[in-house]
């Protein structure tokens, strides 16, 4: 057993850090990146292509560097601590990870370059309106028309989709909307004809879009995997998608709980800084706890993400996101109580913390979704 | 990174996993899993068992019993114990005297006791609690006024779990009058049959017998049994204090516990089904195993910190374990008592009831009092408050 990072590990976590400390110096050229086109910084983004960052999870022979999960939350810690908006989780995470547990050799060879030199960012469009936190719950039509598929229907709240260049859809190719079969993982260029992108803000910061699929036809080789069976290959990205949330949850919470702490130092008031007063002091230990406990889970997530027993895997991940979730929500409403007024203010570095810990929540399932998934398979320990 | 254990560690669990459950009488292990209080034979015999594989205290330096394991093999064989339901090597004897004297404690006194305390041959019990020293142990006035080759003792202490078995008790006594608070403190022990010693029994709210008063009446305590120097006591008390956080988040204790509610609900009848088709009801036992995994891995990052030899001192974060453990042993027994309902009410332990169980559970009986009973985690040992107060001082500065 060993909670260290190893060398390699270390330079990873040392240059990432300094990138977002270079690139994020303060809240408001964090803002300004937001105000930016795509809601990022395109230079940045190339920075972190050059660090390793888009290529990170691929293995050395197809280009990349051969990181594992230790590695994704080494980064989504950074991303986290530091606000950066880039699309590392949309594309880096999501996107990369579809690509690289579903894509064949030919594939590969098409898409890979692009990714890892960052000129082509990806993301994954898989919320319906009625699907919530659903991955089978597929309304999004495929149907094969000689040797193309041809998708049709409309995805929601898809991470960064007008910065994108290609999309992967899940897309029904038969059964009912609900089904656990027949449901595929469709590689589609953004700019294709049929396809319309409507993006928007998020609460935190970023960007998503409203995603419409009319008539879009991909040829043979833009399906990954089974055409008919991707849904396993979605629960994984989602997985994947969960250890890096927990991770990027992580590194915001540490850096709120820093902030709070060193408020409690110099706020005075009565004469005496409030961290002298007890009932304040404690309130800050039990977001330690909860933080720490979260770092537990957010470790756990990384262990557990690569496991090769599905239902091992599936109820771990829930768990991870229960508790992740959990510590977003009491660590965050903590961090603002205990700032007072100008924890509500949008000039304070703390609040948008705070708006990014309120909506990782409602990313890939929220508490009771999960603690339903983990209740319902008997709970993590055998009885 | 690697969160698993390695190939030995495996062995040695299961090691330990078997010894536990083929050498330890399943009639104590029942008894500890369905939370009935253990007699002192039950205690005796199991230590003794572990005594004998030199199990009971291999936390002990090595030329007094102990084992040269690794932190991550104290907290696998701690842990295993647990979810065993074996009882673990009474407290006083191993996890408090036994360390004290083995560190401070004079040769003679390390040959005179240690390997009787590892064998359960002589009882201690602990008196630092006084009445109006708890929290602030510091200011306990149990005083010891040295007469000649004697100490006499005078003063009351509380709280003195199981002091009706003890052969022997370590005490926190004041010895400088004069000086302050935690200067003028030493740490005496003293034989149980002393004249001048009376211990008179205190019922917990769950109707047991757990702890005592003892009262010192002019006891006269020879020099010999002084540990360590005179008014240094109070950093004794400290280092024991910081060895009885060690493990006390019990981890393997509540997943026995949630184990054994995971059985018990499927035979509990609710609606049409069980309690375990209650979906509610999974999800708040799912909620506590999620946070009882969490603490695991915290008790898991804090053992491997442990062991490495740049972090001798006691690691703060075990204030977190003794608060979040005690949360959670407590909210274990919560759900057992949720799980017997209208059974829970029925106390036919404390007298009358026939031979039939209340709505034929053999268990239910137990339920309500071993909730009753685990409200002491969060106080005892430092309360959980005075443990948020360790942290914001010791991690946050504040």
């Amino acid at each position: 057993m060993d909670f260290d990072f190893s060398e390699e590990q270390n330079l990873l976590r040392d240059s990432v850090e300094r990138f977002c400390a270079d690139g994020y110096p303060s809240l408001e050229a964090r803002q300004a990146r937001t105000r930016e086109p795509m809601g990022f910084s395109e230079a940045n983004w190339g920075k972190l292509a050059e660090l390793g960052v888009c290529g990170l999870p691929f293995s050395e022979e197809d280009g990349g560097f051969g990181g594992g999960a230790v590695e994704t939350m080494i980064v989504m810690e950074a991303i986290g601590r530091n606000l950066a908006v880039e699309p590392v989780f949309a594309s880096g995470v999501l996107g990369a990870t579809a690509i690289r547990l579903g894509a064949d050799s030919d594939q590969k060879a098409r898409w890979l370059p692009g990714l890892i030199e960052g000129t082509t960012r990806l993301t994954l469009a898989h919320t319906e309106r009625q699907s919530r936190y659903d991955l089978h719950d597929v309304a999004t039509k495929a149907r094969r028309e000689g040797s193309h598929y041809v998708l049709d229907g409309q995805k929601s709240v898809v991470l960064n989709a007008d910065s994108a260049g290609l999309i992967v859809v899940s897309a029904r190719l038969s059964g009912e909307r609900r089904d656990r079969h027949g449901i595929g993982l469709f590689v589609v260029p953004a700019d294709a004809p049929g396809v319309t992108i409507e993006a928007y803000p998020t609460q935190d910061g970023g960007r998503a879009a409203e995603v419409a699929f009319a008539n879009v036809a991909v040829g043979a080789d833009a399906v990954l995997g089974d055409s008919e069976d991707g849904l396993p290959l979605l629960v994984r990205v989602a997985e994947h998608g969960i250890a890096a949330l927990a991770a990027e949850a992580l590194g915001s919470m540490s850096a709120l709980h820093a902030l709070t702490v060193d408020y409690l130092k110099q706020r005075k008031q009565f004469g005496v800084t409030v961290g002298s007063f007890q009932a304040l002091q404690h309130r800050a230990v039990d977001m330690l706890i909860a933080l720490e406990q979260a770092r537990s889970m957010a470790i756990y997530g990384a262990m557990m993400v690569d496991s090769a027993d599905a239902a091992e895997r599936a109820a771990a991940l829930s768990a991870v996101k229960v508790q992740v979730n959990k510590a977003c929500r009491f660590l965050g409403q903590e961090a603002v109580q205990l700032h007072g007024g100008i924890g509500m203010t949008m000039e304070y570095i703390g609040a948008h913390h705070f708006k990014r810990l309120a909506m990782i929540e409602y990313q890939l399932g929220d508490t009771p979704y999960h603690l339903r998934r983990v209740a319902d398979d008997g709970g993590l320990i055998a009885a | 990174m690697d969160l698993r254990f390695t190939a030995e560690e495996i062995a040695f669990r299961d090691e330990v996993r078997s010894f536990c459950r083929e050498k330890i009488p399943a009639e104590i292990r029942r008894k500890v899993s369905e939370g009935r209080g253990l007699g002192k034979d039950d205690v005796v015999t199991a230590q003794r068992i572990l005594n004998a594989r030199g199990w009971a205290v291999p936390h002990w330096p090595k030329e007094w019993g102990g084992q040269d394991w690794t932190p991550i093999q104290r907290y696998i064989y701690t842990e295993e114990l647990l979810q065993a339901a074996v009882p673990l090597p009474q407290q006083f004897n191993c996890y408090m005297f036994g360390p004290v004297l083995a560190t401070f404690g004079n040769q003679a006194q390390r040959e005179r006791f240690l390997a009787r305390a590892a064998n359960l041959d002589d009882w201690w019990c602990q008196g630092f609690s006084e009445p109006g020293a708890g929290s602030d142990l510091a200011s306990l006035k149990t005083k010891a006024v040295r007469d000649g080759d004697h100490y006499v003792v005078d003063g009351q202490k509380t709280w003195t779990t199981l002091g009706q078995h003890a052969d022997w008790i370590f005490c926190l006594v004041r010895t400088d009058m004069e000086a302050k608070k935690q200067r003028g403190i030493s740490f005496l022990v003293m034989d149980m049959t002393t004249p001048g010693i009376t211990v008179r029994p205190i019922i917990t709210l769950e109707g047991r017998h757990e702890v005592n008063e003892v009262f010192f009446d002019s006891v006269r305590v020879p020099v010999e049994n002084l540990v360590g120097e005179e008014n240094k006591g109070w950093d004794y008390a400290k280092f024991l204090l910081a060895n009885e956080r060690t493990g006390i988040a019990r981890i393997g204790l509540t997943k026995e516990r949630i184990q054994r509610i995971k059985r018990l609900a499927r035979e509990m009848p609710s609606g049409a089904g069980s309690m375990w088709d209650d979906g509610d009801f999974r999800g708040r036992v799912a909620e506590v195993e999620i946070e009882l995994k969490a603490l695991e891995i915290t008790q898991m990052r804090v053992a491997a910190k442990q062991g490495r030899a740049d972090s001798v001192q006691p690691d703060p974060a075990s204030s977190l374990l003794k608060i979040r453990g005690s949360q959670l042993q407590q909210a274990a027994t919560e759900l057992l008592v949720e799980l017997a309902g209208p059974f829970s009410l029925a106390a036919p332990a404390r007298g009358g009831g026939g031979n039939n169980p209340p709505g034929g559970f053999d268990w239910v009986d137990a339920a309500a009092p071993s909730y009753f009973n685990n409200r002491k985690v969060s106080i005892y040992g430092g309360s959980n408050e005075i443990q948020h107060n360790v942290i914001a001082k010791g991690i946050l500065g504040l």
